[in-house]
């Protein structure tokens, strides 16, 4: 059973621009033909550039927004008619701005919600210890939400997004502008909720470590449309980005013939080799052992940021 | 439907608390705007005073009537002020995007909108005009009967839901020009201050405006004029003070069916 389900869904905004004294109207599809279904305990990571529809999509998502054509079930029921009603079972983190109360301790914040979801007072003790423990807040609990700082609020928002039980949790870029190691205790938080509570997590980011470090699946929208869904690694042999070979040789010495592989790079000694995905760097390794002086080597994998930007580059604007 | 109306109250009273203590995080801050407010609502009075040092009668009211016209007038627009007033800082919520924060919490965005940033100074006002009031009542020479005195309160209590439907109303078109906050502004401060006169001063044309068009005149000056047994103007019955809560509740229908296309469209346009 699903727990999210979208067939066919379409939102589209009518911008309007105006050029001297003429306004033109125009229909922009910010989601355009979305159908995909995530099962219960998924974590899906959901990336696209800039206005590719991510937002659009989240928001038709927690019932915000209505959907232009389209059918969306989310926990069985349609978002935007039973907004109230979904509210209690899905949990959203904003990235750029709190849910929480500014000028109040973070404490407070949490106690307002337990009376706002209905949490029974037993199950909000519990789970405020578990994040307590977990996000390690225990020192911020009395510090008034403004005085924290970013990574210390963005966790204090996940305990409050998590603190009714929802089943399905939606984070827009819950990382931005975090340090790296709070990225680390950010993901680490997830990835064990997710395995002890088998909570459906929907991440929206630009930082792709988070989705390497948390997602078993990808989506990729843009303009509006879904342009790949399937694993990490599907994502990275989808697209021919090429391997990159480095090898230190005894000397220099002029580029490198191997049969396979082209030199696009010579620093010295060493030498930069690119190789189609689907060849197996062993045959290379073989030749260039037998012909030149090999001293060390590695093999670079396509980074996923140029797996991305390939699969954004072809598309023409439709 | 019926349980979220019965929620409704305790869940507004928990939301003003927060933000209660919330403007309580700023306590030099809370105690001078409470005063800055009383001050400024007192020194609108002693205006009238003044006035009144000088003339006899305004609009064939005495001081003491004008005195419990300001404070029906002042009494209801703070009420109203008060609990709802909050309302017309969607506009902001929408430009920078935190509306979409009241949209994923099970509680009304209606509710959690008119209880932002609940400011308690906002009692200086009804609070002011409770002193006028009694001051008021102590030199007129009012026949109390139970029927009167629950005119009177009654009258308060629709006076502050027509101001109140008046800042849903103008919250409302702020989902559709978001800048507009000032426009409701001129129908409820403007309106109090039109109200606290002998509406008749203004003329007839006014007169009818705030009778049919934005009914201003249901507020206080018809119960007023019902209470101290004077005629109603353009020949109306003198009983049409009584009318308030009918007016009341046709303003909160119109009210309810604004916001909740203003939301519509909100959820419907994203912006």
């Amino acid at each position: 059973m699903a727990v999210i389900e979208l067939t066919d869904v379409a939102r589209a905004f009518t911008v309007t621009s105006r050029t001297g004294l003429r306004r033109t109207r125009r229909e922009v599809r910010a989601v355009d033909g979305l159908s995909f279904s995530v099962e219960p305990g998924e974590v899906m990571g959901y990336i696209g550039p800039n206005g590719a529809g991510k937002s659009t999509t989240i928001k038709m998502l927690t019932g915000i927004l209505v959907p232009s054509s389209g059918t969306i079930r989310v926990a069985g029921v349609d978002p935007s008619r039973h907004r109230l009603k979904l509210a209690k079972r899905i949990g959203v983190v904003f990235g750029q701005r709190t849910t929480l109360w500014w000028d109040l301790p973070l404490k407070d914040s949490f106690a307002v919600l337990q009376k706002m979801y209905d949490v029974p007072p037993a199950r909000h003790r519990e789970n405020l210890a578990t994040f307590v423990e977990l996000l390690d807040l225990g020192d911020l609990l009395d510090v008034p939400v403004r005085q924290l700082s970013l990574g210390q609020r963005m966790r204090g928002d996940i305990a409050a997004a998590l603190l009714h039980d929802p089943e399905i949790v939606y984070l827009d870029e819950p990382t931005i502008g975090l340090d790296v190691i709070s990225k680390a205790r950010l993901r680490e938080f997830l990835a064990q909720i997710n395995a002890d509570r088998r909570t459906t997590i929907i991440l929206t980011t630009h930082d792709l470590d988070d989705i390497e470090a948390l997602c078993t699946r990808v989506m990729v929208i843009d303009h509006g449309h879904q342009i790949f869904d399937g694993t990490l690694d599907g994502l990275k042999s989808s697209q021919s980005a090429p391997r990159t070979l480095v090898v230190d040789l005894a000397t220099s010495l002029p580029p490198i013939e191997v049969v396979g592989a082209t030199v696009t790079k010579v620093d010295g000694p060493r030498q930069h080799l690119t190789f189609p995905p689907t060849t197996s760097a062993a045959p290379l390794l073989a030749q260039i052992a037998a012909n030149y002086p090999l001293v060390d080597l590695s093999v670079a994998e396509p980074t996923i940021e140029s797996v991305i930007t390939q699969l954004y580059a072809p598309r023409p604007s439709a | 439907m019926v349980e979220r109306v019965l929620r409704a109250p305790s869940q507004y009273w928990m939301l003003i608390m927060m933000w209660i203590r919330s403007s309580m995080a700023y306590p030099a801050s809370f105690v001078l705007m409470l005063f800055s407010s009383m001050v400024l609502t007192v020194m609108d009075f002693v205006a009238i005073v003044l006035m009144f040092s000088h003339i006899s009668s305004f609009g064939g009211f005495s001081l003491a009537e004008m005195a419990l016209l300001y404070a029906t007038a002042s009494m209801t627009l703070g009420i109203a002020d008060l609990l709802t007033g909050s309302i017309e800082r969607v506009g902001e919520r929408i430009r920078t995007g935190t509306f979409d924060v009241y949209l994923i919490r099970p509680v009304p965005a209606f509710l959690q909108t008119t209880a932002d940033g609940f400011a308690l100074r906002r009692l200086g006002r009804p609070l002011q005009a409770l002193v006028v009031m009694v001051f008021a009542f102590s030199r007129l020479d009012v026949d109390w009967t139970v029927a009167r005195g629950i005119v009177l309160v009654v009258s308060m209590i629709a006076g502050s839901v027509i101001f109140g439907a008046i800042f849903v109303l103008g919250a409302a078109f702020q989902f559709l020009a978001v800048d507009s906050a000032e426009l409701a502004n001129s129908f409820t401060y403007g309106g109090q201050t039109m109200t606290q006169y002998p509406l008749t001063v203004f003329g007839k044309e006014i007169v009818r405006a705030v009778t049919f068009v934005v009914p201003l005149a249901f507020v206080n000056y018809y119960p007023v004029l019902y209470l101290l047994d004077k005629p109603a103007p353009l020949g109306l019955p003198s009983w049409i003070g009584l009318l308030s809560p009918l007016v009341a509740v046709v303003m909160v229908a119109l009210a309810s069916l604004a916001w909740r296309g203003g939301l519509r469209r909100y959820r419907s346009t994203g912006s």
